[in-house]
This record gives C-alpha cells, sequence and structure tokens, in this order.
C-alpha cells in the first residue's frame, strides 16, 4: 500500500456553539480524484479551508505523504505543495491573469519579468490543455476565464494536491467538459485533486472514489465504480427521497405578465435581450433555460424597473410598468429574488440582521403599524362612518410614523425561519454569518412574504442540497396554486421539465420559442439553448404573444387559450 | 517667473512627501487621514534631532546636520503612523475615526513639543542658521545657469530627495515584486493571503514607512521652505498642507510618477497669491481654495469615466479579518 498524498485524522473544527466538522478523517491517495460531497453546511468547504489554511482546525491531524504537517496559513499549505481554487474566486481585478498567477512569495523579491512569465504561465496551460491569455485583465473576463487563471495559478505555484470547490456550479456544460479534460490530464500528470460539487452526474464522471459527509460528520468513502447515484443519495442525505418534484395542476388565469418586444442592453452597451415577447398567467410557472449568460440577468433587472428598457413594453394586469420605479413595481406585487453566481445575494445586506433584511423590504406596509377598525354591515352609518374617519387618520398616522416596529417584523423572520427551516442561531444574526443555502431562503423567504401575484425567481436552488431544493419546490409550487405567475429562472433541466408548466428557451438574448414542459424532450432544449433549433422560424409565427391579451389596444375578445 | 517656479517646486515637494506617503499606505488598503498630524510630527521630530545636534557642538557638520533631521523626523512620524497602524490593522478600529484622532494628537503633540521643549533660548537662531546653510545649501555654480538653474538646481537636497523618493516609490509600484504584492493587498487582501502573502506585514510596513516619508514633508516646509524659521503657529500650517497631500492623492489618481506634476501645481497654486499683484488681503483664501476645487473636479471626471484603473483600491477603508466570512 503506498502512502497517501494526504490523510485526515480526526480533524475538528467549532464556529461558536456549532460544529461545522466533527471527527473527520479520509485520505487522498497519489494521482487519484476524489469527490467531496455533502449537502449545503455539511462542512465541505470548512474542512478544505482548514487544508489549505484558511482555517486552523481545533482538533486534529494532516498527513502529507505520510509526515505529520501543521498548517497554519496559506504559506504553510503552499509549502506542502497545496493549492485550492475557492468558489468565490480569490483574484484582483484590476491585475492581468500573469500578474494574478505571479503573486505571492514564491518567487521571491526584486523584479518580476513580464515576458518570462507570460511564456511561464503559456508552459502550463498548454502542458494540461488551458486556454489563457496571460495579458487580459480579470475585470475582462469570464467566469471561465477566470476559473483557469485560478487553476494555472495554483499549478504555477507547484501545487500537487489540489482542492476545486464546487468548480462547475457557474460553468456552461461544454465549460464543464473542457475542466474534466484538464483535470484528467493534471490527473495524468500525478497531480491529486479533491472536487467538491453537488452535481452527482458529475461525481460518476470525473472521480474515482467518493468521500461523503453529512452534518459535519465523515460517513463514509466509496468507489466510484461501485457505487450509484441513487446509493451515494442514500449517503449524503440519510434517508430515501423522492426524486419526482411535483407538479399542481391549477386553472390558468388571464395573462398576468406580458412582455412585448422587449430590448435590453448590458453593462458594457451590447443587446442583452433582443426583441423578446412572452407572458405569464396566473397560475404557472414559466422556465426560462438557457446557458450562462444569455440575457436572464438583465431580463429580470428590466421587469423589477432596475435596469433602463432600450425599446418594448413591459405590462402588468394591462398597464405598462416601463419607466415606474422599482418599489411601484414592487408594490404592484411583482417580487424578484436573484441569485447571483457568487451566491452572495442580490437583495440582502449582509451585514445587517435576518430580522432587518426582513423589514427592508416591507418596512412601509402598515402592517407593522395601526391596523384598521373593521367596519362592518351592521353597524349604524354614523358608527360606520366614525370608523372610516378613524381610519383614515390611522393610516396618516401611521404614514408618519418614523419609527419600525421590529416586534412583528421579528415574528415574522421567525416564521419565515420556521417554515424554510433556516439554520440560525437566532433572528438576530447578521446574514453573512449563515451558510450560502441559508442565505438563499432568507431572501426568498422575503420575497414570498409579500404575498406577490409575479414572482421571479433567478437560480433559487443553485448550489442547494437536494432536501433544500425541495423546499424551495414547494414554495414555488404554493404560489402557484395561489395564482401567482412564477417566471422560474434554473439551471437544471431536469429540474425545469419537472417543476414548469412551460419553458421558454433564450440563446444570446433571443427567443427561442416557449414549448410545454410535458411536450418537449431535454435534447430540444438543449438543441435550441445551443441555438440550432428556432421553433420561431421553424412554426413560421410569433411566440410569446397571448391570444387573451389584457393589454388595452389589443382585441380584449376573451378567447380560450390552447397551445 | 522662474523665481515662481522654483518655489512652486520647492512648495510642491512638501505635499509630494506627504502624497507619496499616503499613496503607499492607501495601497495596502488604509485610509490614513492622520498624514496632517504625522507631518507636524516630522517637523516637531525634525526640528528637535536638529537642535540638539547643534546646540550640542561647537562647529556643526552641515551632511550630519541633515541627515540627523531626517532621522529623527522620520522615527517621530513613523511612531504615530505605527500607532496607526496598530490600531487599524491589528485591532481593526475604523480608519477615518483612527486617522482623525492621530492628527489631532500629531497637531496638539507638535504646538506642546516645539514651543516648549525645542524653542528653548537661543535655539531659534541656530536653527534658522542650520535651515539656511545646510538644508538649503545650493547645488555650487547653479547661478551661473540663467532660467535652468534657477529652477532646477537652486534647491536644498530635502526637494531632490522627495522627487527621488517619488521616482523610486513608482518603481516599485509598478514594476517590482514587492509593489505587486503590496497593490494586492489593498485590492483584495483575501486573495492576497490566499495566495500566502503576509497581509499584516505589507500593511504595517506600507503604513509605518508612508508615515515616515509623509513625517518629511512637515521637515521639509519647516527646515526647507522656511529656513528653519520656527513659528509659533508651525503646527497649524502644516496641518493645512496635510489636508491638501490628501487631497493630492486623488488629484494624481494613486500614481506616485504623477504626483510630482501634481504636487508642483499644487505648490504653485498655493503660492499663487503671493505672486498675483493687485489682488486684496482678502482674496487670499479664494485663492488659496483651488487646490481644494481641482480636486473635486478630478473626482467628478475620474467618477463618470470610471475608468477601473483610476479608482483607489478596491479594499481601501475596509479591515481585513481572515476568518470573517
Amino acid at each position: 500500500m503506498s502512502i497517501p498524498a494526504l490523510e485526515l485524522r480526526n480533524i475538528s473544527k467549532y464556529f461558536g456553539a456549532v460544529a461545522a466538522n466533527k471527527g473527520i478523517g479520509f485520505s487522498l491517495e497519489k494521482g487519484e480524484i476524489l469527490a467531496l460531497l455533502g449537502e449545503n453546511g455539511s462542512g465541505k468547504t470548512t474542512l478544505m479551508n482548514m487544508i489549505s489554511g484558511i482555517y486552523y482546525p481545533d482538533e486534529g491531524q494532516i498527513f502529507v505523504n505520510g509526515e505529520e504537517v501543521v498548517i497554519s496559513s496559506p504559506q504553510d499549505a503552499f509549502r506542502h505543495h497545496i493549492g485550492m481554487v475557492h468558489q468565490h474566486f480569490k483574484l484582483v481585478d484590476t491585475f492581468t491573469a500573469a500578474q494574478n498567477i505571479v503573486l505571492g512569495p514564491k518567487s521571491g523579491a526584486g523584479k518580476y519579468g513580464v515576458r518570462r512569465i507570460n511564456q511561464e504561465v503559456k508552459a502550463i496551460a498548454e502542458k494540461y490543455g488551458f486556454e489563457i491569455d496571460p495579458k487580459k485583465k480579470i475585470y475582462d473576463m469570464s467566469v471561465s476565464e477566470k476559473q483557469t487563471v485560478e487553476i494555472v495559478k495554483v499549478l504555477y505555484r507547484g501545487a500537487d494536491i489540489l482542492i476545486l470547490d464546487e468548480p462547475t456550479a457557474v460553468l456552461t456544460p461544454q465549460e464543464t467538459e473542457k475542466l474534466f479534460s484538464v483535470m484528467r490530464a493534471m490527473k495524468e500528470d500525478g497531480k491529486s485533486i479533491i472536487i467538491i460539487t453537488h452535481k452527482l452526474n458529475e461525481v460518476m464522471e470525473i472521480s474515482d472514489r467518493v468521500a461523503v459527509l453529512r452534518k459535519g460528520e465523515y460517513i463514509g468513502c466509496v468507489n466510484t465504480a461501485e457505487t450509484t447515484e441513487q446509493a451515494l443519495t442514500e449517503m449524503m442525505v440519510g434517508q430515501k427521497i423522492e426524486l419526482n418534484i411535483e407538479r399542481p395542476v391549477t386553472k390558468f388565469d388571464r395573462p398576468l405578465l406580458e412582455i412585448r418586444n422587449l430590448c435590453v442592453k448590458n453593462d458594457e452597451g451590447s443587446r442583452a435581450i433582443e426583441d423578446l415577447s412572452f407572458f405569464i398567467r396566473g397560475g404557472e410557472i414559466l422556465g426560462v433555460a438557457g446557458i450562462a449568460g444569455c440575457g436572464q440577468r438583465e431580463l429580470c433587472e428590466a421587469i423589477a424597473g432596475l435596469r433602463k428598457v432600450e425599446s418594448g413594453g413591459i405590462y402588468h394586469e394591462g398597464e405598462s410598468i416601463v419607466g415606474l420605479s422599482p418599489q411601484a413595481i414592487a408594490s404592484r406585487g411583482v417580487a424578484m429574488s436573484f441569485i447571483p453566481e457568487d451566491r452572495l445575494g442580490m437583495g440582502l445586506a449582509p451585514s445587517m440582521s435576518v430580522t432587518e433584511n426582513m423589514m427592508l423590504k416591507n418596512y412601509r406596509d402598515n402592517r407593522y403599524g395601526i391596523r384598521p377598525i373593521p367596519v362592518r354591515e351592521e353597524d349604524k352609518p354614523f358608527a360606520a362612518r366614525c370608523k372610516r374617519i378613524l381610519n383614515k387618520c390611522g393610516a396618516v398616522i401611521d404614514r408618519l410614523d418614523p419609527f419600525v416596529d421590529r416586534k412583528t417584523a421579528r415574528a415574522e423572520a421567525q416564521r419565515v425561519i420556521e417554515e424554510l427551516d433556516i439554520v440560525t442561531p437566532s433572528t438576530e444574526t447578521p446574514v453573512r454569518r449563515l451558510s450560502g443555502g441559508n442565505v438563499q431562503k432568507v431572501l426568498l423567504g422575503r420575497e414570498i412574504l409579500t404575498d406577490p401575484n409575479v414572482l421571479i425567481t433567478a437560480y433559487p436552488v443553485r448550489g442547494l442540497d437536494i432536501n433544500s431544493s425541495y423546499l424551495i419546490y414547494d414554495i414555488l409550487n404554493r404560489q402557484k396554486k395561489a395564482g401567482a405567475g412564477v417566471l422560474f429562472i434554473g439551471e437544471d433541466l431536469d429540474v425545469m421539465l419537472a417543476l414548469c408548466d412551460k419553458i421558454m428557451v433564450l440563446c444570446h438574448g433571443r427567443l427561442m420559442g416557449v414549448v410545454h414542459a410535458e411536450k418537449t424532450t431535454k435534447e430540444q432544449l438543449g438543441l435550441m439553448m445551443a441555438g440550432a433549433l428556432d421553433l420561431q422560424e421553424e412554426k413560421g409565427k410569433q411566440m410569446g404573444v397571448a391570444r387573451d391579451s389584457q393589454i388595452e389596444e389589443e382585441n380584449r375578445e376573451e378567447q380560450e387559450w390552447n397551445a | 517667473m522662474a523665481a515662481f517656479l522654483a518655489s512652486a517646486i520647492s512648495f510642491g515637494v512638501i505635499f509630494l512627501f506627504g502624497c507619496v506617503g499616503e499613496i503607499l499606505t492607501e495601497k495596502s488598503g488604509h485610509l490614513n487621514l492622520g498624514i496632517p498630524g504625522i507631518m507636524c510630527m516630522g517637523a516637531a521630530g525634525g526640528c528637535f534631532g536638529v537642535k540638539i545636534y547643534v546646540m550640542g557642538t561647537e562647529t556643526p557638520n552641515g551632511a550630519l546636520t541633515v541627515i540627523l533631521g531626517i532621522l529623527f523626523a522620520m522615527i517621530f512620524a513613523g511612531a504615530l503612523g505605527a500607532i496607526y497602524a496598530f490600531l487599524t490593522v491589528s485591532l481593526r478600529c475604523n480608519q477615518n475615526v483612527t486617522g482623525l484622532a492621530c492628527t489631532i494628537f500629531g497637531v496638539g503633540f507638535t504646538s506642546f513639543f516645539i514651543n516648549n521643549v525645542v524653542m528653548t533660548e537661543g535655539v531659534s537662531a541656530k536653527l534658522s542658521l542650520a535651515g539656511r546653510n545646510f538644508f538649503n545649501a545650493h547645488i555650487p555654480g547653479a547661478e551661473n545657469l540663467g532660467w535652468f538653474g534657477t529652477i532646477f538646481c537652486s534647491h536644498g537636497t530635502l526637494v531632490y530627495l522627495g522627487i527621488a523618493i517619488a521616482i523610486a516609490a513608482a518603481i516599485v509600484l509598478r514594476y517590482t515584486k514587492v509593489g505587486l504584492n503590496l497593490r494586492a493587498v489593498g485590492e483584495n487582501p483575501a486573495t492576497a493571503d490566499a495566495v500566502g502573502i503576509n497581509v499584516t506585514g505589507y500593511k504595517y510596513t506600507a503604513i509605518t514607512v508612508g508615515a515616515a516619508i509623509a513625517g518629511l514633508g512637515g521637515l521639509c516646509y519647516v527646515m526647507g521652505y522656511m529656513n528653519g524659521i520656527v513659528g509659533s503657529t508651525v503646527d497649524q500650517t502644516i496641518q493645512g498642507i496635510g489636508w491638501l497631500s490628501i487631497a493630492l492623492v486623488i488629484f494624481t489618481l494613486w500614481k506616485p510618477a504623477l504626483a510630482i506634476l501634481g504636487s508642483i501645481v499644487f505648490g504653485a497654486l498655493y503660492i499663487l497669491s503671493s505672486y498675483i499683484t493687485g489682488i486684496s488681503f482678502e482674496q487670499i483664501p479664494l485663492l488659496n481654495l483651488i487646490p481644494y476645487v481641482v480636486t473635486i473636479l478630478v473626482l467628478i471626471v475620474t467618477s463618470i469615466v470610471g475608468h477601473r484603473e483610476t479608482q483607489p483600491p478596491a479594499s481601501l477603508g475596509l479591515s481585513y479579518f481572515r476568518e470573517d466570512r
């Protein structure tokens, strides 16, 4: 038996009273790819941070090549040839790729030769099959390019043990394939790799062995060839889970939100959304499929009033909402929860507590102030009038009331925490202290709290474990049953096929078609996402315009909707 | 005209010291609003160093006097800088509050120290002698070079030292690994930490060295520009210069090489009122306002253009704690 490249024995780490890792021990052989699998908050990232010197373990030993080592800083980790590619990239935006790679004390002080570094970077890139431009600035790069820089950086610094923290979370399938081929090349070269991922199909494809963590504890390690996705899932969640997502049948209402010939520009000033028309009915979930950066973000922002509409219209219940303030749009019942690629949340203030984040959106509402006296039918006219006057006075006082009602807000926060099963020490914990998945739940929970009639949700399950994901699907379905229209921007086609009623496919900001989830196939969606199939062209008609549109100028005749 | 430019340069260098010191500090991610106080400390320390030497010997050596002045100025200013560094780096205090406290302390200390400890009986004459003969010893033969000599060769040691430091800082920041690492610390300390850069070490060094350089500005004003004539309100003047130095950092877009030009512009604007004839005494403050107005204009323009290269270091003003998340 050979000496393992890395061995952990009885590693524990506590954050306050919470044990993030408890007595973990496993080993990484030389030249193997080990997948580290676990639900959100199971302590994968914490464990890896201890190996790479970001955190220091409270208990336990780490062995590198059979020798016990103490890793108390990233320098120590590099001394033992351990390199980590973090989930949130650690790159300096205003530096070039080469400058980022050469950063750090490896090559000592003094002048650094730009040309020599560029050559070295190119040599590493060629060896493993990367594509990289050493002179490009990080802020000009796409996510996958940034990731490449991170990996090359770690290799340049002579790492033999690489840790990749959820590297595929932000990549397209093609980019993932490319990453996997690079990983195989590194394995050939004798490097040992630990990859953290949630995606079981990727685990099956790339890894030699799988180590599973659950709630900070080590469950076991199995050879990938001898296991199945089902078995791994069971190890991960500790119980058999129903893989079917419910799709309740509801009666579709008339279109709630209609988009007509919408054009929106992205931050760089080029067209992000081009001539897009679609609509959402009450009681349906409309999925939006497309590869990363095909205009989903810009679409969300345009609807929520955060981005300028170049041309075209957005109609809510037949009225144009183009040019309204985000607050006015929100008060009409259009809610948005957007989970950006780095998952830290668009719309939450990280250092404010859960309660305060809940209040951010609805502190204006009457519900935290004076409640109106109910006017009953049996009231005498005079009494009714008095009550109405009193209510009006109450409303005015309420509007002028400068104080916020923390008590009610705290109760609301508590309710959301319980309903969505958010793991937090208290309602007063700053949001940034929560783990990624729990932050997501807080964001979604707040949006649902306002009882929206149109809910726009982008990547609500990004990086979430299976149980939390199902909880989110359940929440969305509840909204749907209540008659809200849901725009679901997702990543996983399987989930969208199971959850959504209809799926709209975007390719480079253009509508490729709207299909019924029941009647389409994954292959068809894939072709449309890649721009190889345009249903609008094929069928020779414009899609995305409802026949029973609520827009005033249009014919308002009631017609039965069929596809 | 040549005399005006020469004055602009010799006054501008005072700004240059403060500005380069602050640039180094800000590149490490720390906004040191204590620069005015630190420059005062430099003046106090420098005067003190010169005093104990010239009062102690009958025939003081010129070079030694200048070196002692520089050394004491850097020690006094560096000490206050180190206190600021300890408070903001290790204890992670709010940088703005700490910086302002440093200014208040530095100015107050200098006022007390210069008037009560340095300026004892008979010191005044000896100090001004040292200022005129040692700190402002001209390059021999400068008078024979006409306007060129007046503008470029008529200055004291500290002026050339200031420009040399600015050029050195520019080279270090742009072309060396140390500079690259320092910029990384100011842009993204978590990144720098993850690649094994000693973030705390870089911050301490940058802040302390930056403060020591800024302190030379105070010395340059007292012993250089004022020829060693120490007035009782010297702390107030240097404080004003200190605030302008911080403004100059923004004006020169965090680039030490540009700071050389910027400091001459600021120097020219500052002394403009004494060279323009026919303005009343009341209008002088208006003229002194110009550097601030120019700085605000630069801020507006760079904000509108919004180019990534002209922005302050990304994590300027933020504390860094490794295990924070």
